[in-house]
């Protein structure tokens, strides 16, 4: 077991002179962290040396939105989520929707058990993507892995996809050492990623040794993406341009599936556990870790009225085109399930098929002049 | 030096907080005579040091010049008492490779205990830094007798203003980049009940970041003296801003011209300064203040982190020694487009900024001009440098506006610790 000495020597203060002052915060971490939580975490830490401190740091230094709820902390291993339950038992009932301890968390990535999907009018979604994040079992997170970590993580990535093929034969391009010319083209595909610079991550210690060990790999035809060492070990994306989400969540399950075999003949498959899902570095990605989401021009429906209600009650959220926080731009919103955790991958994108359906319907009766009065869907 | 330690061992402490530092006081207290610093229990790795070594090759900072797979092999898996780690320290030059012209010391000290249980990183990062100043073999000289200053009275035509500016750190308590809530907020808590005995032109006032009105914000910013959260990656990346705004303020006296920055880079930065060209009026208040400052400090029990090697200790090995740099806003817009102000200002010993500080641009032909050096000589013997260089700046001015030559002086000399 690692030796967490800083946090042997921090002891000897009282809980009253270290507990942070939070007055003015609103996150998850703020609204749950009391001083007795505090005082029986503080002296503990997980096998590899994370201690609570580490885990609420982001959201100390990030006090946060009056609007915004962010989430204020984070995991730093598997482990973590077991040792600071306290702390992040609630935290993660008061963003998944009151879920408890005790619930069970389903996986589904049979890619045929979802319906439809495949007729979303192109004239309205203009791209489909899915995304999700896997950890790999064995490593401290990015928030606490070390140089030596991170770098085993990239190279047991490179040899796993290396060994795909056919419409997942693809290559690698390591974040320090692709040529201008990758990069450039890396760019205009929309597909590279940057040093983060939110500080909800830089403060959790993610954008450390920049960039070292972080790269992207993507299949020939460029729909499905692999980043490695960013927020997570692994984000594993699938995209294409139009309204296929069917296509495109097949391409993901069966992608998923492949690269989960390599990693487990390996001795080092995906952290999961049956109450938490796919264990990822922040508590909002547990579950499924998945957001599906489209492209959609929406300009009519987006400025009606019950436009809010409407996706609350599909269990959708918006965001601009240019991804979180970002603003739409012309009519164009990202749409995507709201939920990870409670329910499975097949059943969020089966929200997304049906409520992005449902959507085009009522922005092309809003064009025809008539009412969407009728069709407000029931809370699903 | 000795006597303020014997002081410091046979004098009443509060109790409260010094009981549980403990070890590390004790351990302080032998850094004065030089013996073996005890490190923290040994850091366990999974991966030997080298696969954990950072890859360095695209950086130019101090620490990416000294650090070989050799050293961080030797230190990887020691810790200060404290428990503070060679990669914390160096992750902000990891983070930061630097930039081709601008050479960055690219490492930080977590304690006072870092610069010995990491001096075989250190040693070299502070040669460099340092203009040949040998840890292993040389003394720093600390002198704040400002009676010593001479001619140190600027033309106020040319002299806009004047500063001096150090820092001072807590013995006993973690520095800025590993300190914890409860250590950041007992540093406050020292130098604030410190201050408060200030009598006559350095009584004054704290103002917290946390409870400041809106009125005394805008007060601070107008007086140009509020200082804000670090977003230079630099700082940012050594955890400095952890915790921001807690435990952080500025105290400053009644006239303005002595003023405290309590836990932004180091514990506290203390600055003297005031409009005008009067350089020793300025030293002297600033040394008066500091002693006073001491004096009040150990009357409870604590005293600053010094020592005969490396003088002041502060966060960063760049402001080691006297971490003293003064200067002044000068108008020069002659003598700064001379094709020889870059070699004259040299061989002064002094370096020029904009008067927006570290890292800004000139305005209106107007200089922050102070010393280059901070360590191997003695306050007053840089502030003398200041002195006699502005001087010689000045002549240089009024010659060119007389349409006379002017000439590059010889580099100067000054003797303990320079090569």
């Amino acid at each position: 077991m690692a030796k967490n000495c800083h946090n042997d020597y921090k002891m000897k203060f009282s809980v009253d002179d270290e507990f942070p002052d939070l007055s003015l915060h609103n996150n998850h971490m703020a609204k749950v962290l009391t001083k007795d939580i505090y005082a029986k975490l503080r002296g503990k830490s997980t096998p590899s040396g994370f201690t609570v401190d580490d885990v609420i740091q982001t959201g100390v230094d990030n006090p946060g939105h009056p609007f915004i709820m962010t989430v204020g902390c984070v995991a730093g291993d598997e482990e973590s989520y077991e040792v600071f339950k306290e702390l992040l038992d609630p935290v993660i009932s008061d963003r998944h929707g009151g879920y408890k301890p005790t619930d069970k968390h389903k996986t589904d990535l049979n890619f045929e058990n979802l319906k439809g999907g495949d007729d979303l009018d192109p004239n309205y979604v203009l791209s489909s993507r899915v995304r999700t994040g896997r950890s790999i079992k064995g490593f401290t997170l990015p928030p606490h892995n070390s140089r030596g970590e991170r770098r085993g993580i990239e190279k047991l990535s490179i040899e796993a996809l290396a060994s795909l093929d056919g419409e997942f034969k693809g290559k690698y391009y390591p974040l320090d050492g692709m040529t201008d010319a990758e990069q450039e083209q890396l760019i205009a595909d929309h597909f590279l990623f940057d040093k983060p610079v939110s500080p909800l991550l830089t403060c959790a210690g993610m954008a450390r040794d920049w960039p070292d060990a972080r790269g992207i790999w993507h299949n020939e035809n460029k729909t499905f993406l692999v980043w490695v060492n960013e927020e997570d070990h692994l984000r594993v994306i699938s995209m294409q341009k139009g309204g296929n989400m069917k296509e495109v969540f097949r391409r993901f399950c069966v992608g998923l599936q492949k690269i989960e075999e390599i990693f487990k003949k390996h001795n080092h498959g995906f952290m999961w556990n049956e109450h938490l899902g796919y264990i990822l570095t922040c508590p909002s990605n547990l579950g499924t870790g998945l957001r599906g989401g489209v492209h959609v021009k929406l300009p009519k429906l987006s400025t009606h009225p019950k436009f809010e209600e409407i996706l609350t009650r599909l269990r959708l959220q918006k965001r601009g085109t240019g991804g979180v926080d970002t603003a739409s731009v012309g009519g164009v919103f990202d749409i995507s399930n709201a939920d990870r955790l409670g329910s499975s991958e097949v059943e969020q994108v089966q929200l997304v098929v049906d409520g992005v359906k449902l959507m085009v319907e009522m922005e092309k009766k809003l064009e025809k002049g008539e009412s969407i009065d009728g069709m407000i869907p029931a809370q699903k | 030096m000795a006597t303020s330690f014997s002081r410091l061992l046979s004098s009443r402490r509060n109790l409260g907080i010094l009981s549980l530092v403990g070890a590390g006081s004790v351990t302080a207290a032998f850094l004065l005579h030089r013996e073996h610093v005890t490190a923290g229990v040994p850091v366990r790795r999974r991966y030997p040091a080298s696969a954990e070594y950072p890859d360095l090759r695209k950086h130019n900072n101090c620490m990416a010049s000294s650090l070989t797979p050799a050293i961080y092999s030797k230190l990887c898996d020691k810790a200060t008492p404290n428990g503070y780690t060679l990669d914390e320290a160096i992750q902000t030059g990891v983070d930061n490779p630097g930039h081709p012209f601008i050479k960055t010391v690219g490492m930080v000290a977590g304690d006072e205990e870092s610069y010995e249980v990491f001096a075989d990183l250190l040693d070299p990062i502070i040669k460099e830094r340092h203009n040949g100043y040998d840890p292993r073999t040389m003394t720093h000289p600390t002198d704040l007798d400002a009676s010593k200053i001479q001619s140190g009275q600027f033309d106020d035509r040319y002299v806009l203003s004047s500063r001096v500016r150090t820092g001072r750190s807590i013995r006993g308590l973690s520095l800025p980049p590993a300190c914890t809530r409860a250590e950041r907020r007992e540093v406050e808590r020292v130098v604030v009940d410190a201050l408060s005995g200030l009598k006559g032109d350095l009584k004054g006032k704290y103002y917290s970041l946390t409870q400041m009105t809106e009125q005394e914000q805008q007060q601070l910013i107008d007086d140009h003296f509020l200082f804000d959260k670090p977003v230079s990656p630099l700082l940012t990346c050594a955890g400095m801003a952890r915790d921001w705004p807690d435990a952080r303020g500025i105290w400053h006296n009644n006239e303005k011209t002595f003023l405290i920055w309590v836990n932004e880079e180091d514990h506290t930065r203390v600055i003297s300064m005031e409009k005008g060209g009067n350089m020793k009026r300025v030293f002297e208040r600033f040394c008066r203040g500091l002693k006073e400052v001491e004096h009040l400090i150990q009357e409870r029990g604590w005293e600053f982190m010094w020592n005969p090697r490396l003088g002041y200790i502060l966060t960063c090995p760049s402001n080691l020694g006297t971490g003293l740099r003064a200067g002044v806003h000068v108008k020069l817009p002659l003598l700064s487009k001379d094709a020889r102000f870059s070699k004259i200002l040299d061989n002064l010993r002094l370096q020029k900024r904009g008067t927006g500080g570290v890292d800004t641009a000139a305005v209106g032909g107007v200089f922050d001009i102070s010393n280059l050096d901070r360590l191997g000589q003695s306050e007053v013997q840089l502030v003398q440098t200041v002195v006699d260089g502005v001087n010689y700046l000045i002549e240089c001015e009024k010659r060119l506006e007389k349409g006379q030559d002017i000439k590059v002086p010889p580099p100067h000399q000054t003797g303990v610790g320079l090569v």
